[in-house]
């Protein structure tokens, strides 16, 4: 036994510490043509940063490259851990990134291109064209940061997905109305979506570049892997690569010349004072979100869960076998699976707006937990007061209005305060489907300023702040009513 | 004096097993009639068939003009003239816990019979006083002992003004002295006109009964 922990303890920091093979990080989740599972054998990953990263791992003299698996928004984070050696897969180059990592030279120039339907074409020229109008992309990106000062200065109205493929259907179904993300993104989804399923606008938005990122603490591997990049520029390599991988243009061929030439590439850093004062509004914004998207929620989990409760308590046999299907199928199966199959699932039938989705998913998730606590509180109530309140002449409706209600009632609060305490963190999960409430904002806001300290903080500080206040209430309510119904 | 509960013939079956067989008895206004037998010799099951809480399988019951017939027990609608007519005084007292004991015997009056507030509350004064609970109106259930509970849980049955009372072991939670006035009590309810029907297995308390009538233990 003992000897086997020490086994497993030597295997895992054996794994980290092979100096042979260069660990790298990125997200093969709808990655192509960064990285993606190979089709071929989807126990292998293929993109033109695998071949990149075997390319540089090739320059540092090393025997391979192992890929691991990281979500794209924690490589930052999980490079900082020493999960692996460098991250990858569309990284890009921003002054916060540089701030707080080691960061490599730019190896990849994209433009940030705007995507329409394709009537829009003649309509919208560019981010100025879109006030009032609903804009995707990917959340914590420079796309996002430009949707963001677009929002402010031209009053489009910002739209964050998780990944990149949802906000191109999206695109299509009519839920946004423009789309702005990285060019060879965008041609990767006009090339999935069919070539006429939308336009890529000429004129881009702006420009940036994709990089490696390495802990801050490793500015000599680094190194190596810039003079391994160069190498790679020089000798035609990367080309070939990127060639091979159909994303080769001009502009990398000048981005290679800069770089060999020596030529700096990047903005001064914000300061983090600055960063932190400039997300607070959105935090804010984000907490009002979780707050309206919980309370709304609540009310219908409340209204529908007793329905439920009173139906398996007072309906027809085929009423409570109908009530206790949707209880357990409800409890059975992940929110998150109940949030996309509302959001995108019926999208062909009904496309519901995401804020609507959200609700409709929480609140129906919770209706299935809060009419089993109603349920429990009205069977609490005993039924000897049941049948005495029968012969003194109360009618059924009448029972549960004035005796049985009123006392299930207060057995049910203390759970459904618990409850809704819970909702409240669980209502997270919308960001899934582009409602930007506080968790996601926090995310957002962490990766651009390169940490999680600051912002997590804060919006613990925020959830603390709207969830003890629910508890206090509960407690009061309980107290009151705690003397006279046991 | 006419009977004011008629009893004939009673038969309740329960999983194809006789819980009461036969059972035949009046009570008539200003009695008090005692229901004895071991427990379990469905004394209770007697009691509640009265009070259309549980049906019966044979039989014919009459509360004073209003009769019950074998089947499944009618619907609250069916049997508001009954409703008006019996009390019955459960022997757990089954108060109503959210309510304060005034508020336990206003209830029915105020939505059931439509009193309004005040003449609910007169009621409720004057029946609480009657029955020497009245400094504990304002008291929640579980803040009263077993004998103030059930004075409550009397109150609330006489609100309506029944003219047949039906209690279920009265005697189960009280101690010698409670049981004495109880039956002052009961025979001071009696003397006002009511019918009384007392299950009890308790023989002391019977013998304040005008008449017992004695359920067989075996069947």
């Amino acid at each position: 036994m003992i000897a086997a922990s020490f086994l497993l303890i030597a295997l895992a920091q054996g794994a980290g510490a092979d100096s042979t093979v260069l660990v790298w990080g990125g997200d093969a989740e709808g990655g192509a043509p960064f990285v993606e599972a190979d089709p071929a054998n989807p126990s292998r990953v293929r993109g033109f940063d695998v071949e990149i990263a075997e390319r540089i791992a090739r320059g540092l003299g090393r025997r391979s490259a192992r890929f691991i698996q990281v979500q794209w928004s924690s490589i930052d984070q999980s490079v900082e851990r020493g999960d692996f050696d460098i991250g990858m897969s569309g990284v890009e180059d921003t002054p916060a990134r540089r701030a707080q990592h080691a960061v490599t030279l730019p190896y990849f120039e994209f433009r940030e291109v705007l995507a329409v339907r394709p009537q829009d074409q003649g309509r919208i020229q560019g981010l100025a064209d879109l006030r009032g109008h609903r804009v995707a992309t990917l959340g914590a990106t420079i796309a996002y940061d430009i949707l963001l000062a677009a929002r402010d200065s031209t009053g489009l109205i910002p739209v964050s997905y998780d990944d990149d493929v949802h906000p191109y259907t999206d695109l299509l179904s009519g839920r946004v109305d423009a789309v702005l993300l990285d060019h060879i993104i965008a041609q990767r989804a006009l090339r999935r979506l069919g070539g006429a399923a939308f336009v890529i606008l000429p004129r881009e938005a702006a420009t940036g570049h994709y990089v490696g990122v390495l802990a801050r603490t490793n500015p000599a591997l680094r190194d190596s892997v810039d003079a391994a990049l160069r190498e790679a520029m020089g000798d035609g390599s990367l080309e070939q690569i990127l060639r091979r991988w159909d994303v080769w243009d001009a502009s990398q061929g000048a981005l290679f010349e800069r770089v060999l030439r020596g030529a700096a590439m990047t903005q001064a850093a914000r300061a983090p004072a600055t960063a932190i004062a400039a997300y607070l509004p959105s935090l804010a914004r984000a907490a009002a979100v979780t707050l309206a998207v919980s309370f709304l929620s609540m009310a219908l989990a409340v209204l529908v869960g007793l329905g439920l409760a009173s139906a398996r308590v007072y309906g027809a046999v085929w009423l409570r076998a109908a009530a206790t299907i949707y209880v357990e199928v409800v409890r059975g199966t992940p929110l998150l699976l109940q949030l996309f199959v509302i959001y995108y699932g019926l999208a062909a039938v009904v496309r519901l707006p995401a804020f609507l989705a959200a609700v409709l998913a929480l609140g129906l998730n919770y209706a299935a937990y809060e009419a089993e606590i109603y349920r429990g509180a009205l069977q609490a109530v005993s039924k000897a007061q049941l049948e005495a309140a029968r012969t003194l002449g109360f009618s059924e409706m009448q029972i549960l209005r004035l005796i049985r209600g009123p006392q299930a009632l207060r057995f049910a609060l203390a759970p459904m305060t618990n409850d809704f305490v819970a909702l409240l963190k669980d209502s997270a999960l919308v960001s899934v489907i582009t409602v930007v409430e506080l968790t996601k904002q926090t995310s957002i806001f962490a990766t651009n300023v390169g940490s999680w300290v600051i912002p997590g903080v804060l919006c613990a500080v925020v959830y603390l702040a709207m969830s003890l206040p629910l508890a206090r209430l509960a407690r009061r309510l309980e107290r009151r009513w705690g003397g006279n119904a046991a | 004096m006419s009977a004011i509960l008629n009893i004939e013939g009673l038969r309740i079956c329960y999983e194809g097993r006789d819980v009461l067989k036969d059972l035949s008895l009046e009570v008539s206004g200003g009695e008090i009639v005692a229901l004895m037998g071991p427990s379990g010799v469905g004394k209770s099951t007697a009691l509640r068939a009265v009070a259309a809480l549980q049906a019966f399988d044979e039989g014919r019951i009459v509360v004073d003009g209003f009769t019950l017939l074998p089947g499944p027990v009618q619907p609250e609608s069916r049997l508001v003239p009954l409703r008006r007519s019996v009390g019955f005084v459960f022997q757990a007292h089954a108060l109503f816990e959210h309510l304060t004991a005034r508020e336990n015997v206003t209830l029915a009056l105020r939505h059931v019979w439509k009193k309004n507030p005040v003449e609910a509350d007169q009621t409720a004064t004057r029946l609480l006083e009657a029955l020497d609970v009245a400094p504990r109106a304002a008291a929640w259930p579980r803040q009263l002992s077993g004998g103030e509970a059930q004075r409550v849980a009397i109150a609330r049955a006489l609100a309506p003004d029944p003219r047949l009372l039906l209690m279920d072991e009265p005697t189960a939670a009280l101690d010698p002295a409670r049981r004495s006035a109880l039956s002052a009590t009961l025979r001071n309810l009696a003397a006002q006109g009511r019918a009384l029907l007392v299950a009890t297995h308790d023989a002391d308390f019977a013998r304040a009964a005008d008449r017992v009538v004695t359920l067989p233990s075996g069947r």
